[in-house]
């Protein structure tokens, strides 16, 4: 029996579909308990309870809502070109799972291990800004169009800065490989990783990907406070959780990425520290374990920051972007060029 | 599989480009461009070239075509007043086609460049990197050619912002710089003043 499965294993279709599911799966799972969280964070942080009433401590809330949403009756306003309505969610959902084929989860466990994977994320969430285009698009409403204008420029301006930062990582690993990139931040532990010769970039990094993920406090898109949506607002049911689910796994890959790229992945902190004999330890292996907490440190960020910031203005998103991003940017490459250079230790050795 | 995959492609591409220029509405020619651009990318990556093909789809249909449909999205075109004047300029547009037509099947079809003057490219290991021979050639041989493109464009962008900005120093825009650099004793002034009963108040 065993055998039969393993040799069914062997076939390479079945082999990369159960991938697929081995990531989709806990993935959709994580956006689901994702969103508990968030409410939970949040209304901690703001002194209230948050959702407690479905199943034991509310649970079972995550749940409640998709059900909800799935049976909720689809409205496709009049006028509106019903393809591109659908299309739109769709285009959404699936360059934003898409994207998590290539992000490694281990020095060997990933779906596709190729040469140009962080292009490859930039371009997959470069694609997604066209869900929120056809979003606006295809509603044949004007307050959805004006969104999706604001939206679309936002997540352009910021696609810049955010290319930019990652130009930083490149040069130091000399890879677009992401493994590769992982392991040029191994070696000396905790120091070793890229977070401390590309401090602005990590920031600015950060920054763009909230404002990417259109998360406050750049929500203009969808100021609950203000206006009832933006790009989305005449979607309901289904299509709408949709465009929900997309942006928390995008989120989540912001998070990742940032965990991969600038705070070295599944390397430990303590790996090759001599400080009270934690190198030898257990806890100076590698693993799984250490990027899952790396991206949820950043995901609480994304969190802390909604409960913490006043939303920005529009004109200062914009000029956050383009007069203050992009400009520290492309100073900070040309230091890392210096940096390069001097071989500064450990970070720019070249192997 | 291969020879599959590089037919379905090209099939996906000439249809879309079709449509983008016979399709009336033209936010949805911008739409079928976008899809053209695509099918070119995956044709690209079956020939190996996996960095020029995720560079395409950077930048065409993650910049270009986002700012193209912008402009599309916020004119209000009328379709009829486009229609008008087909009959009128078809002898230009044939002549125009002609001579596209001709210069695309002097370099693809004639002697000059035809695909039969070239041998077949060898197929490469796993481990080749695209990007890596890019690089080598761009840096060494081609560095002078990469450089004066470079500064072909940054021309180019600032000839653009140069055409365009007008300074308008009468509209009432916030000065961010001031804003940040003002200090409390500029907005705020402490006043001492002795108490003093209100009316009708009781002392």
């Amino acid at each position: 029996m065993l055998d039969l499965i393993l040799s069914i294993y062997e076939i390479p279709v079945i082999n990369i579909l159960v991938k697929i599911v081995a990531i989709l799966v806990p993935l959709l799972l994580t956006v689901a308990y994702f969103t508990y969280l968030e409410r939970k964070v949040i209304g901690y942080m703001q002194v209230r309870i948050g959702p407690n009433r479905v199943g034991p401590r509310g649970w079972l809330q995550p749940i409640a809502d998709a059900m909800k949403l799935m049976f909720k009756e689809i409205i496709f306003p009049s006028g509106a070109n019903r393809v591109l309505f659908i299309i739109a969610p769709t285009i959404a959902i699936s360059t934003a799972l898409a994207a998590w084929a290539v992000v490694p989860f281990g020095a060997e466990m990933v779906l596709a291990d190729i040469n140009v994977a962080l292009l490859y994320i930039l371009a997959m969430t470069s694609i997604g800004v066209y869900g929120v285009i056809l979003a606006g698009w295809s509603s044949n409403s004007k307050y959805a169009i004006m969104s999706t204008l604001r939206t679309a420029a936002q997540v352009v301006s910021y696609e810049i800065a955010m290319g930019f930062a990652l130009v930083g990582v490149v040069m130091a690993a000399r890879s677009l490989n992401i493994g590769d990139i992982v392991q040029g931040q191994s070696g000396s532990g905790i120091l070793g990783w890229y977070m401390w010769p590309l401090l602005p970039l990590f920031v600015i990094y950060f920054v763009s990907g909230v404002a990417e993920t259109n998360r406050a406090p750049f929500d203009v898109a969808e100021g609950e406070s203000e206006i009832v949506a933006g790009f989305h607002v005449e979607y309901s049911g289904i299509l709408f959780a949709i465009f929900f689910l997309a942006e928390y796994a995008n989120m989540i890959l912001i998070s990742v990425m940032a965990a991969l790229l600038f705070m070295g992945g599944w390397l430990s902190p303590f790996a090759e520290v001599s400080f009270l004999g934690l190198g030898s330890s257990f806890l100076a292996g590698s693993s799984i374990i250490w990027l899952i907490s790396k991206t949820i440190i950043f995901m609480f960020l994304f969190l802390w920051f909604r409960a913490t910031f006043p939303r920005y203005r529009y004109d200062q998103i914009m000029r956050l972007g383009w007069k203050v991003f992009i400009p520290i940017t492309i100073v900070w490459i040309y230091v890392v060029g210096i940096m390069y250079y001097a071989e500064l230790a450990p970070w720019f050795i070249k192997g | 599989m291969e020879t599959i995959l590089f037919y379905f492609f090209s099939a996906f591409m000439v249809l879309s480009a079709l449509m983008v220029i016979t399709v009336h509405n033209p936010v949805r020619a911008a739409f079928f461009l976008v899809l053209t651009f695509f099918a070119s990318a995956a044709v690209w990556l079956l020939l190996e070239a996996e960095f020029l093909a995720v560079i395409l789809i950077i930048v065409y249909v993650g910049a270009v075509m986002v700012l193209f449909l912008f402009v599309v999205m916020m004119l209000d075109i009328n379709i009829t007043e486009l229609k008008a004047g087909f009959v009128k300029n078809l002898p230009i547009a044939i002549a125009v086609a002609l001579a596209m037509f001709g210069t695309i099947y002097y370099v693809v079809g004639g002697d000059q460049f035809g695909v039969e003057h070239f041998a077949t490219p060898d197929r490469h290991a796993a481990d080749y990197s695209n990007i890596a021979a890019l690089g080598k050639l761009l840096y060494t041989e081609y560095v002078f050619a990469f450089e004066i493109a470079a500064v072909i464009l940054l021309v180019g962008i600032v000839a653009a912002i140069s055409l365009t900005l007008r300074r308008r120093p009468n509209t009432r825009h916030q000065k961010i710089e001031d804003q940040i650099a003002v200090k409390s004793e500029d907005r705020l002034r402490v006043v001492e003043m002795a108490p003093h009963a209100r009316k009708g108040e009781r002392k």
